[in-house]
């Protein structure tokens, strides 16, 4: 048989594909559907374009009620949880806040799930002083139906409101000082949970930077002791605040952490959650662009047309009440690094992709959640904390932007704010940032004031309002990004005056945008556009 | 030296929740003499709609058609009620946010006063109580040991209260911009107006609209 000469490929040269998930856009791709705000845009991206997407979601665990009583039996580090219960003791169960999962996810909660194996083994084993403490920190405190929503209807019944309330950091007489760190830190925690024989952490994992160290020595903490790592110089020293190894950030909690597990018998119950944020009529937003089905397409056309046809307001109460469908893919129990080391590495095996590469451009479409304003507005703060913090954020290695890139992002920037959850962002934005956008200045000239402003202190206390310091946090969080990015372009932002306050450009559309970047990082820039959400993180080499 | 800062309280509706109507009535109630006493509550009982009216209409009106009602009273009376009148009435009425809120207040420095139309005796057991530096309130007009139903000036209502604060501050080297003031009403605009922190406590409607409008903090103490 006469051998067949090899085929020549004359086309141009193929990109080597750096992983499953990373897609070139070609002359013949789909328009790639992204979040602005409330809205999903559907744009046309250049060839050349490299698409990021998350990983598909890993399988959930098919008991998960199993899985948790196993991991309370089999904990790391310490004696199971059943022979740490004496009858008579006192026990503080302290849970994560509804800023993660985002959305919030499906009933049963994870932590409704927890809970409920945790009361059985509480009452099993004689443990009847038992209080449930939401580890809100410096966030917001929550309404009676997110509390219901959180615990679930019969754990609810049994210990709220006396027994099932949330942190208060402002309490003069709810907090102690544990002590102070070999670096001058202040830990200063909940006196009920200082005062119990035993805490049970119980923690939802939705970012790295989450859990371990932090979901006690923040979660539970005041405003002092805050102030030592949620500041500029940590973040700045954090390359990425995503990678617990190269985070100043996680550096100083773990600190703090030490001397917390120094002083107080902690059980770390962690668990780490899938990706699945969409399913049902929804599941498209998840897809590749290319693979949607006819039936995919109409339901995204449906979908643009309503929300194109709703008030702002319906639309984010819409998108509030889809909850996400998420599961349950880990839960370990036992010693704070033990447990949280299996843990981020379940983690990373559902959000990192491999990418090859820095991109002069980055695009990132902004949703309408962010981890503080659940059933709110992300107000032009959270709208930057997005931008310049969490997506920024989202690396190993090196960032995905090249140094003085820069960042495309989607979002109207409407001048809104919510008057109940954020009052403090509000003087933040309209008196502080016209004044300066420098980090540092801020935090030495106003921080303070914020802080102790009695108003905001009130308002953290008895409304649903987040602490007075917290936009400060917000603005810091974005610190490394906004140094590191050379140019922030808004495209589709509704005024010009919020890109201008945050420091940020303004363009009509997004193809301006690009035109506009062009114009930065010359003509023939790489570009990449993170496909979020769900959430998608990057190993950069 | 720096200047200083204070914090500025509207009372009733703010702090407390009485009104000038509950120390009129507390008044009216221990009348000498049983039909002294249900004639003049009831008299009392039966303007309320009265009351409510003028103070929608403005808070000078209220206080024309209000104070009137203490004509007659005799002074050594409405003194020696003020004290029975914070115990029983006044003092279980504080927001218990009240409390705290002067608290945090204190410890950021702050000079602590309170800019009322109340009246003076019935506003000094609580300033005590409260740990209050300064107060102005309105004070009874009276003649020969009696009330004549007018108030010594200067009226302290609407832009008066934010005049006197002016005044105030002037004299005790206060920085307006840096001093924080609270009210729960609309006539309190512009005591609200000429701090850098007003907060609308416990606020009514029109008060809510505005302090959104303005972006003031809306802070619930009750």
């Amino acid at each position: 048989m006469r051998e067949r000469a090899p085929k020549v490929y004359r086309g141009p040269v193929p990109r080597h594909k750096e992983d499953d998930q990373v897609v070139y856009i070609d002359t013949d791709s789909a328009p790639r559907v992204m979040f602005s705000g409330e809205d999903l845009l559907v744009e046309d991206l250049p060839v050349g374009t490299r698409v990021v997407y998350p990983k598909p979601p890993i399988e959930g665990l098919v008991n998960p009620g199993a899985a948790i009583r196993y991991a309370l039996n089999h904990p790391l580090g310490t004696e199971p949880l059943y022979a740490q219960l004496v009858p008579g003791m006192r026990v503080t169960i302290a849970i994560d806040d509804i800023s993660m999962p985002l959305p919030p996810m499906a009933r049963p909660d994870v932590r409704e799930t927890i809970l409920e194996i945790l009361m059985e083994m509480l009452a099993a084993n004689g443990v009847d002083d038992v209080h449930i403490i939401v580890a809100t920190s410096l966030h917001r405190r929550h309404t009676k139906e997110e509390m219901r929503r959180m615990a679930g209807e019969k754990v609810f019944k049994a210990f709220y409101p006396d027994r099932y309330y949330n942190h208060d950091a402002e309490d003069p007489d709810g907090m102690v000082q544990l002590g102070v760190t070999s670096h001058g830190e202040p830990v200063n925690i909940n006196r009920r949970a200082v005062e119990s024989d035993l805490v049970i952490y119980v923690n939802v994992n939705f970012v790295p930077m989450n859990g371990g160290h932090k979901s006690m020595a923040v979660g539970l903490c005041d405003y002092e002791s805050l102030r030592p790592h949620h500041e500029p110089a940590t973040i700045l020293a954090s390359d990425s605040y995503m990678d617990p190894k190269a985070s100043m950030l996680n550096t100083k909690i773990s600190r703090m952490g030490a001397l917390v597990d120094e002083h107080m018998n902690v059980f770390h119950i962690e668990t780490a959650l899938n990706n699945r944020m969409y399913a049902g009529q929804t599941a498209f937003l998840a897809k590749n662009e290319d693979q949607y089905t006819e039936f995919d397409r109409m339901k995204l056309e449906a979908m643009r047309w309503s929300l194109s046809k709703m008030p702002p307001a319906a639309k984010r109460k819409l998108l509030h009440s889809i909850p996400a469908p998420y599961q349950l893919i880990a839960c370990h129990a036992g010693k704070t690094d033990l447990v949280h080391e299996k843990i981020i590495e379940r983690c990373f095996e559902q959000y990192f992709v491999n990418i090859r590469g820095q991109a002069d451009i980055l695009i990132c479409g902004i949703p309408f959640i962010s981890p503080y304003n659940v059933n709110s507005i992300l107000n032009p703060l959270l709208v930057q904390v997005m931008a310049n913090g969490y997506f920024h954020n989202m690396y190993r290695g090196k960032p995905v932007l090249k140094k003085g890139g820069v960042m495309i992002i989607t979002h109207p920037c409407r001048d809104e704010f919510d008057h109940v959850q954020h009052p403090s962002y509000i003087e933040f934005f309209n008196r502080l940032l016209p004044e300066t956008r420098d980090a540092m200045k801020l935090r030495h000239k106003y921080e303070e004031e914020f802080a102790h402003n009695p108003s905001y202190i009130e308002m953290y206390r008895r409304g649903n309002a987040y602490h007075g310091a917290h936009p400060f946090f917000m603005w810091y969080w974005g610190e490394n990004g906004r140094q590191h990015a050379g140019r922030v372009i808004v495209a589709g932002a509704q005024n010009a005056h919020v890109p201008a306050m945050l420091g940020w450009d303004r363009a009509e559309s997004l193809t301006e945008a690009i035109a506009m970047a062009k114009s930065i990082v010359g003509p023939s820039p790489e570009i990449t556009m993170m496909h979020h959400p769900p959430m998608v993180m990057m190993d950069v080499t | 030296m720096g200047r200083g800062a204070a914090a500025f309280y509207d009372l009733d509706g703010t702090l407390v929740r009485t009104n000038l109507v509950h120390a009129f009535l507390y008044a009216a109630k221990n009348q000498q003499g049983l039909v002294k006493s249900v004639v003049k509550t009831a008299f009392t009982m039966a303007s309320v709609p009265l009351f409510l009216g003028a103070d929608v209409y403005s808070r000078r009106l209220f206080n024309d058609v209000f104070f009137v009602r203490y004509k007659g009273e005799s002074e050594d009376r409405l003194r020696y009620l003020a004290d029975e009148l914070f115990d029983n009435a006044i003092r279980p009425s504080i927001f218990p946010g009240a409390y705290e809120l002067i608290d945090k207040s204190k410890r950021l420095g702050l000079r602590q006063v309170l800019v009322t139309g109340a009246i003076d005796f019935t506003v000094r057991p609580l300033a005590k109580h409260l740990g209050i530096d300064d107060y102005v309130t309105n004070r009874l007009e009276f003649v020969d040991g009696l009330a004549t139903g007018r108030l010594l000036p200067p009226v302290m209502a609407a832009a008066t209260k934010a005049s006197w604060m002016r005044i105030y501050a002037e004299k005790e080297n206060l920085n307006l911009s840096d001093c924080y003031a609270y009210s729960d009403s609309m006539s309190d605009l512009p005591m609200l107006s000429v701090v850098g922190h007003p907060t609308a406590v416990n606020p009514d409607f029109r008060l809510r609209g505005t302090a959104r409008q303005h972006d003031w903090p809306i802070l619930d103490l009750r």
